[in-house]
Parts: structure tokens; C-alpha cells; sequence
């Protein structure tokens, strides 16, 4: 058994061992049922009968909410409570790699995501009784959520690695994840040139086409390489033990 | 097993360690002794994979630390100056955690856990969550976890610290019991547990190592006087005092005590002359009684404020 893996088993034990874990997990069911449910009353009531560009495209929005919510509440802990508990210390005495010691927490904090996500796709089942739609741009949508909440993981673990305060943690994250919104609301914020390049880079520019229904391979490698480039920054948070104090001062 | 060469440690411009060498043979018991911020958690930390140095080099039973960091943890047990354990575990499935990571085969994984759990009489504890736990009790848990595996090597960093007095004899019977299995080295800032359990000790005191030595012949190095304590019975404090120091080699005299007839001496001679014959010999002469005769040893304490004192002074 890998060492990453054990890692990752302590993580999910430390998230159901809590009750943040299903206060969490409440929350995001409860905003992500609500939004479904309203969205699905507003297109029978009005008659939205293209789903990838009417319910679908609104729920998918709306969604990318919850992920923003909730997802730094999950990875706030991920290093900044093993710093505060010292634990941390403990760790770096173990023979582990510091990639096992970030890839095992990842893969806690990313399996309580799916854990999170599994249920929200209860009632679009109960839909798909009675009404049998196209389940592709569907899919497609929970790919673009999928991919977007692991991102905002991957930022969020890297901001857990910076600080021993569980707080900071979760503020910082929404405070990087809010300015890659920001940037791109209007462009009454930068230039026209400007927002053509901050939409590129934008988490959720790049998500509206999975929200669509559309598969862009450019915005799955984009996706992935935000993903890698947290997870590079957390290594590379953790290595700043190690260069600390090392030829300076000399 | 244990080899330090030249280590040092900056923190931006402040130096918590400089030049510290020293190395530690297998199966001996070593106290690293010195006050607060005296640089060893440092060394500790440094010898545990935590940082590497600035500048020098260390191994840990022949694995350099930096540079083969894995296979050096592989061999150590760490027992970290902060006891902090995930307090939202039990007892017995931190430890599995532990020995999960430490690789002990699944197999065995029981009976180590067993094993350390008695030896740390932690083992009616297993199911308990460690936040519940007592300071002691957490203590033995983290020493229990440093022995999972049995690492060649255990580095402890202050293990008796914050217990109450039954449980630091308690610790340190167990350090004495691991002599013979593993190489130990354990940091501390109370002197008498160094006599208590190491075979050598190294005073360290504002990042560099002071004197590295057997808790005895650290005591003869630095004894500049030979003083030996002499308590006689039937003599009067004055003469006693001047036939004393009539003897050849002998510098001073001083009366302690002189209580209804049993005067207590303290007598000053010459470095590396043992004048305790002669002296038995002067009192035997006149008539009095010896009741006791011995030579006088600096205690660590006093070895201890002698080095950090005299540094102090040449610096």
C-alpha cells in the first residue's frame, strides 16, 4: 500500500470523523437541490425545451457557486491544521516524499468532493424518469464541475500549505478564486485587450462551455494545467522548509 | 551510527547552530544538555530529516541526511520536542497509521503495536482518542510511536519535558531498558537526567558544542581543585583546621560545620594529588575519629554553569 494512500485514508477518516464534514456536505446539497429545483420549476412553468443552453447551462452556473462556497471549507485544514497541531513535524520525520505527503491529501480532499458531489445527481435522475433527456451535455456539465472543484482544491491546498490558520486558509483561497471571477465581470474592469487575455486564464470563462455542453480540449488542458501549477506551488511551499536558511546570511 | 560533521544552521541572519560535530557509536545513550535556545532541537531537527543544515553534514546509521534523507528517516525514530499527535485518533490507530507509514509489514503490524503499546504502558489507552489523553500519557504515546518498527536509531527531543516527577523516572526507566537495542540520543535541559540515563553527554550552549564527555571524567577535566570532605570527631574546629593545613600539597582549609565535637572540613589541594592518605593519617595521629573521607565531585550542575559561565567570559 502506497504511502500516499495511507495519507489519504487519515484525511477521510479526520472528515467523517467530524461533524464538519456533514455540515459541509449538507450545505452543498442544500444550495445545490434548491438551485435545481427552482431552476427546473422555471423552465416548465416557462417551456425551455433546449436543456444543454436553458436548464442545464443554469443549474451548471449555479453550481460553480456551491464549489466556490463550500470547496475552500474543505481544504482549509488540509496543512494548515497539521502546522498549528505540529503534527506537521512528525511528518516530515517519517520516510515519506513530500509529493506523497501532498498527492495522499489531494486524493483525501478530492474523494470527499465526489463524495459531496454523488448525491446532487439524485434529482436529475428523478427527472430522467419522466422525462428521458440527452445525457451527454449533461455529463459534459459535471465533467466542467468536476474539473472546476478540483481546481479550486488544488488552489485551496496551496493556500492551506502557507499558513497554520485554518481561517486565513479559507479566506485566501476565496480571495484568489473571487479575483479570477472579478477580472473578467466586465470590462468596465480593464481594458477590451486586457479582458480577452484574463478571460483565457479565467476558471469560469473556461467553465461556461462545459455549463453549454460543449467539450473544448483547450478548456480541459487548461484546467489541468492549473491544477499541476497548485500542485507544483504546494511542493514547492513545502520545499521552502528545506532552502530556508540555506546560504543565506553567509 | 549517528555522525555530525560541522553543522550549522542559519535562520535568515540569525545562527541557531554553528559548527556542531559529533558522532554517536552504536547502542550508546547520549544526553545533548543545554538551556533553552541552546541550539538543540536544531541539531535534532536537522539529524530527523525536518531542514537540512546551512552548511555541513550529517548521517544517521550511515545514511547522509540530506542527500539520502529517506533511507536515513527509515532508520530513526523521532520524538518531536512539541509531543503533537493527531488528537482525533485513537491511540492504537495512530499508531497503525505510524506503522503503516514506517512500513511494518501488515503481518506484523499487530504485535508491533502490541509491543510498544506495553512498553510504553499505554496499551489499556488503545482505544482512547489521543485529545483525551493526559500530557503523560500523550508523552508515552509519541515515544510509543518513535520505537514502532525498532529504527537502529531514536532521537528524542526532551521527553521527561512537562511530566510530573513519577512519570519522568517512568521515561527514563524506559530509555535505560533500550540501552543495548538502540543508539539513542535525547535532548534535555534538566542535568540530573543525563546522570540519570546517558553514557555520555554534550553541553551545548548558544548553537556550539562546549564539551562532549562521560558524565565522570567531564567532572575530572574541569575540576581545576582536587577538594576532598573530611568530618572528624573529638577535635577541636581550629585545630583541626591548622593541622590539616600544615600537610604538604595541601592549598586551604575550610571549617563547614563544628557541632558539639563533629567538625566538618572542606580541603583544598593541589590538582592531581590524592592526599586522602595523609590526610587520615594527620587525624588518626591526634587522636580523633574519622568519620568521613572523601574526595569531591563537581556535579553536571556545576560542570554545566562552569562551561556556560566561562564562555561567557572568553567571549
Amino acid at each position: 500500500m502506497s504511502a500516499a494512500w495511507i495519507i489519504c485514508k487519515r484525511e477521510l477518516r479526520s472528515y467523517f470523523g467530524s461533524y464538519v464534514a456533514y455540515v459541509l456536505t449538507g450545505l452543498f446539497l442544500l444550495l445545490t437541490g434548491g438551485f435545481f429545483y427552482s431552476w427546473l420549476r422555471y423552465f416548465i412553468l416557462f417551456g425551455g425545451y433546449v436543456l444543454p443552453s436553458g436548464l442545464w447551462q443554469q443549474v451548471f452556473l449555479d453550481m460553480r457557486y456551491c464549489t466556490m462556497i463550500v470547496l475552500p471549507l474543505v481544504t482549509m485544514r488540509l496543512f494548515a491544521e497539521e502546522k498549528k497541531l505540529g503534527t506537521i513535524e512528525l511528518l516530515w520525520t517519517y520516510p515519506l516524499r513530500d509529493g506523497e505527503i501532498v498527492l495522499g491529501k489531494f486524493l483525501g480532499a478530492w474523494i470527499f468532493y465526489l463524495y459531496m458531489l454523488v448525491p446532487t445527481v439524485v434529482g436529475p435522475l428523478v427527472f430522467y424518469q419522466f422525462y428521458a433527456f440527452d445525457l451527454s451535455p449533461f455529463l459534459c456539465g459535471y465533467l466542467g464541475v468536476l474539473l472546476l472543484g478540483t481546481a479550486f482544491l488544488a488552489c485551496g491546498m496551496f493556500v492551506s500549505s502557507l499558513t497554520e490558520n485554518q481561517v486565513v486558509a479559507a479566506m485566501g483561497t476565496y480571495g484568489i478564486i473571487i479575483t479570477f471571477w472579478y477580472l473578467t465581470w466586465n470590462e468596465a474592469v480593464a481594458s477590451m485587450g486586457v479582458i480577452e487575455v484574463l478571460l483565457k486564464v479565467s476558471l469560469f470563462d473556461r467553465f461556461l462551455n462545459f455549463a453549454r455542453g460543449v467539450i473544448d480540449t483547450q478548456d480541459i488542458i487548461f484546467f489541468v494545467l492549473f491544477i499541476a501549477f497548485f500542485v507544483f506551488l504546494t511542493l514547492e511551499s513545502l520545499a521552502a522548509r528545506k532552502w530556508r536558511g540555506v546560504g543565506s546570511a553567509s | 551510527m549517528i555522525e555530525a560533521e560541522g553543522l550549522t544552521k542559519r535562520f535568515g541572519t540569525f545562527t541557531a547552530i554553528e559548527g556542531v560535530t559529533f558522532h554517536v557509536e552504536a547502542g550508546e545513550i547520549v544526553g545533548f544538555l543545554g538551556p533553552n535556545g541552546a541550539g538543540k532541537s536544531t541539531t535534532m531537527r536537522i539529524l530527523g530529516g525536518v531542514f537540512p543544515p546551512t552548511v555541513g553534514r550529517a548521517s544517521v546509521a550511515g545514511h547522509d541526511v540530506v542527500r539520502d534523507s529517506l533511507r536515513a528517516r527509515r532508520a530513526l525514530g523521532y520524538f518531536p520536542e512539541r509531543v503533537s499527535l493527531y488528537t482525533d485518533m485513537t491511540v492504537s490507530e495512530f499508531l497503525e497509521y505510524s506503522a503503516a507509514i514506517k512500513r511494518v509489514p501488515p503481518a506484523q503490524r499487530a504485535r508491533e503495536l502490541g509491543r510498544v503499546m506495553e512498553r510504553c504502558g499505554v496499551q489499556h489507552m488503545a482505544h482512547r482518542l489521543i485529545g483525551t489523553l493526559s500530557k503523560g500519557y500523550r508523552q508515552r504515546v509519541g515515544i510509543a510511536q518513535a520505537l514502532l518498527g525498532q529504527p537502529p536509531v531514536l532521537i528524542l527531543d526532551e521527553p521527561t519535558a512537562g511530566l510530573d516527577p513519577e512519570q519522568v523516572s517512568e521515561v527514563r526507566q524506559l530509555i535505560r531498558e533500550l540501552k543495548g537495542h538502540s543508539t539513542v540520543i535525547l535532548s534535555t535541559h534538566i542535568l540530573p537526567e543525563v546522570e540519570a540515563t546517558c553514557d555520555r553527554v554534550m553541553i551545548i550552549n548558544k548553537g556550539r558544542i562546549l564539551a562532549v564527555d562521560t558524565p565522570r571524567r567531564l567532572s575530572q577535566r574541569l575540576q581545576r581543585l582536587s577538594e576532598i570532605h573530611v568530618e572528624v570527631r573529638g577535635a577541636d574546629a581550629a585545630a583541626a583546621r591548622s593541622a590539616l593545613g600544615l600537610l604538604a600539597g595541601v592549598l586551604s582549609v575550610e571549617v563547614l560545620h563544628n557541632d558539639r565535637g563533629n567538625v566538618t572540613l572542606r580541603v583544598h589541594t593541589e590538582p592531581d594529588r590524592d592526599l586522602r592518605d595523609r590526610v587520615a593519617e594527620a587525624v588518626m595521629s591526634r587522636g580523633w575519629r574519622l568519620l568521613e573521607l572523601r574526595p569531591i565531585q563537581l556535579s553536571l550542575e556545576e560542570i554545566f554553569l562552569k562551561l556556560v559561565h566561562e564562555e561567557r567570559v572568553s567571549a
